[in-house]
């Protein structure tokens, strides 16, 4: 079964046709990248699959169940967790809080006024594993932040990891980052979909990280798939490189 | 007590010292009947220092720790004297009893009210929050018979504290009703600490940092902010039905929006960000509106100028600041 099926999705504002007509499904433990120009509808499309507005028509399943009308907390609640083109976190609290907060919400503690012995020392090994999955140790009590951008996306990405997601959405991972935090956050995207085996969605507009991550890629261009395919099949499609690659060369 | 939640943004936790902070703060608020006659002050002040920095503390779970405006808590703090007020006049003289029915009035009501308004963001809550603080106002200044009107709830006086083996006078014996309002301040307070540095309270933090992250962390983040706002209406008026047992008397400007602002003022001079900040700023304005008001009729301008000169050179407010030298 499909971890992520869109079906004929379509959003409209106005006039104006952001997402139109799409099409995709998304298998178990994929890593699948969505690239297009700007002002394709990558986000709209984003916004979409994790709830931020219904779609105008289409239908969205996600591991085998109907979202497309369902809020972002009953999404949140099935297993899909995101990141944003603008980082989003908590800038006045350092790592391990950010983290902190993350595991005691996907532990149903939101409301507790209190953690037993046992709760604290589980949360807090939590914790920890998700520093070192995302290399974070070293920098676990700093406040977020002040701390650079390719530090502050792992923290972002550390405390979507804290849902246990079984599908990761990440907007725009590398987006404003030089070459150093480039490679840093490609590492550790490539190690959750190698090692931990998470379903990745990711958009991209880094060219490199793209084709050396995704198994598959979807071009979207003026709200429409333009097309679907292996990094390969999409590097030779004339459609392609006549809509994005050959503008962006 | 402080614990985590309360660190100092830019300042490191190591560096801070919690427990000697701790350990200033209730050794001047333990000895204030030996110390402040001795500097010209007499011990009532100290009872307003107590309540005003309990109102400005409750109103802080809302600002500093849910980042939430509000901008009518005097409502509840209102809402509380009246309801410790009118119980001891119409229903029985007992002290813990009129402070439960405060509780109650400006809890319940509060909590009414939030679902209404949990919706609403920014101004927008700032300004229905003002808007329901008049009304409350304008109920109490209208109902003569039943409020007193204009001239405020009088006829009525705390009663002793019965404790089964021995009864304390806190109605004619200043220093032991100041003891009373300590006590009631350390458990109030110390419920605040618990609250705040509990999973609960982390959540209410994700809010105030980034609410669209804590949404997308599956935070419900209405349900949480109203929680806040009527735990923080709780407390608020907790410290409403104590002013009403201070002065034994309950007026509608107690319900103004001017008193809205005054809380305000504590929390911002003192440091929001800071646990005790509001009580360090409620300290500084009951101090200075005593001082300065022996002077003038103006005080409330000179108020304004210390409040408009700390938010320029200390914008962490005053707790903030020594904070973060302590820190640096």
């Amino acid at each position: 079964m499909n971890m992520l099926e869109v079906t004929g999705v379509s959003k409209h504002f106005g006039s104006l046709r952001a997402v139109d007509d799409v099409t995709l499904t998304v298998a178990p433990g994929e890593l699948r990248a969505i690239i297009g120009p700007n002002g394709a509808g990558k986000t709209t499309f984003f916004n979409l699959i994790s709830g931020f507005f219904p779609p105008t028509t289409g239908e969205i399943v996600f591991d085998g169940e109907v979202i497309t009308q369902l809020p972002v907390a009953a999404r949140v609640a099935r297993g899909m967790a995101r990141t944003f083109q603008i980082t989003e976190i908590f800038p006045e609290l350092t790592v391990r809080e950010n983290i902190r907060i993350g595991v005691e919400s996907a532990s149903g503690l939101r409301l507790a006024l209190w953690r037993s012995r046992a709760e604290a020392a589980r949360v807090e090994a939590a914790i920890d594993e998700m520093l070192t999955l995302t290399g974070l140790t070293a920098q676990a009590d700093r406040l977020v932040g002040e701390m650079s951008h390719g530090d502050q996306r792992a923290a972002e990405i550390a405390t979507a990891l804290t849902l246990k997601p079984r599908l990761l959405l990440l907007d725009e991972p590398t987006a404003g980052m030089g070459e150093h935090e480039t490679y840093q956050i490609a590492g550790l995207i490539r190690r959750l979909h190698k090692n931990s085996n998470y379903t990745i969605v990711l958009i991209e507009h880094d060219m490199r990280v793209v084709f050396n991550l995704a198994d598959r890629i979807c071009v979207l261009d003026q709200g429409k798939l333009l097309a679907d395919g292996t990094p390969k099949e999409i590097a030779d499609d004339p459609r392609v490189q006549a809509a994005y690659l050959g503008q962006a060369e | 007590m402080s614990g985590a939640t309360t660190a100092a943004p830019g300042s490191r936790r190591m560096a801070e010292r919690p427990w000697l902070q701790l350990l200033i703060i209730w050794a001047v608020l333990l000895t204030v009947p030996l110390w402040l006659p001795l500097v010209g002050g007499y011990t009532a002040l100290a009872g307003r220092v107590l309540v005003l920095g309990l109102a400005a503390m409750s109103f802080n779970i809302l600002l500093g720790f849910t980042g939430v405006m509000s901008f009518g808590h005097a409502a509840y703090f209102g809402l509380g004297a009246y309801g410790a007020g009118l119980t001891l006049k119409f229903l029985a003289a007992s002290t813990p009893l009129a402070m439960l029915m405060g509780v109650l009035l400006g809890g319940v009501l509060g909590a009414l009210f939030g679902l209404l308004i949990v919706r609403r963001r920014g101004v927008y809550f700032a300004m229905v929050t003002v808007a329901f603080g008049q009304v409350a106002f304008y109920v109490a200044y209208s109902w003569n018979d039943f409020t007193g009107g204009y001239d405020g709830l009088r006829g009525f006086n705390r009663a002793p504290l019965h404790l089964g083996v021995t009864t304390i006078d806190i109605v004619n014996n200043g220093t032991a009703f100041y003891y009373f309002l300590l006590f009631v301040f350390a458990v109030a307070v110390g419920l605040q600490a618990l609250l705040l540095a509990s999973p609960f309270g982390r959540t209410l933090l994700a809010i105030r940092e980034n609410e669209r992250r804590a949404r997308f962390l599956g935070i419900p983040i209405e349900r949480h902010i109203w929680l806040s706002f009527t735990i923080s209406c709780c407390f608020t008026a907790l410290a409403g039905s104590l002013y009403a047992l201070l002065n034994n008397f309950a007026d509608p400007m107690g319900l103004h929006y001017s008193l809205s602002g005054e809380i305000v003022i504590m929390t911002v001079m003192g440091g929001m960000r800071a646990f005790w900040g509001p009580l360090l700023g409620a300290a500084v304005f009951v101090v200075l509106q005593d001082y300065i008001s022996s002077m003038t009729v103006n005080w409330m301008s000179f108020i304004g100028l210390i409040f408009v000169l700390v938010v320029l050179f200390f914008p962490r407010g005053l707790l903030g600041m020594l904070q973060r030298r302590e820190g640096a």
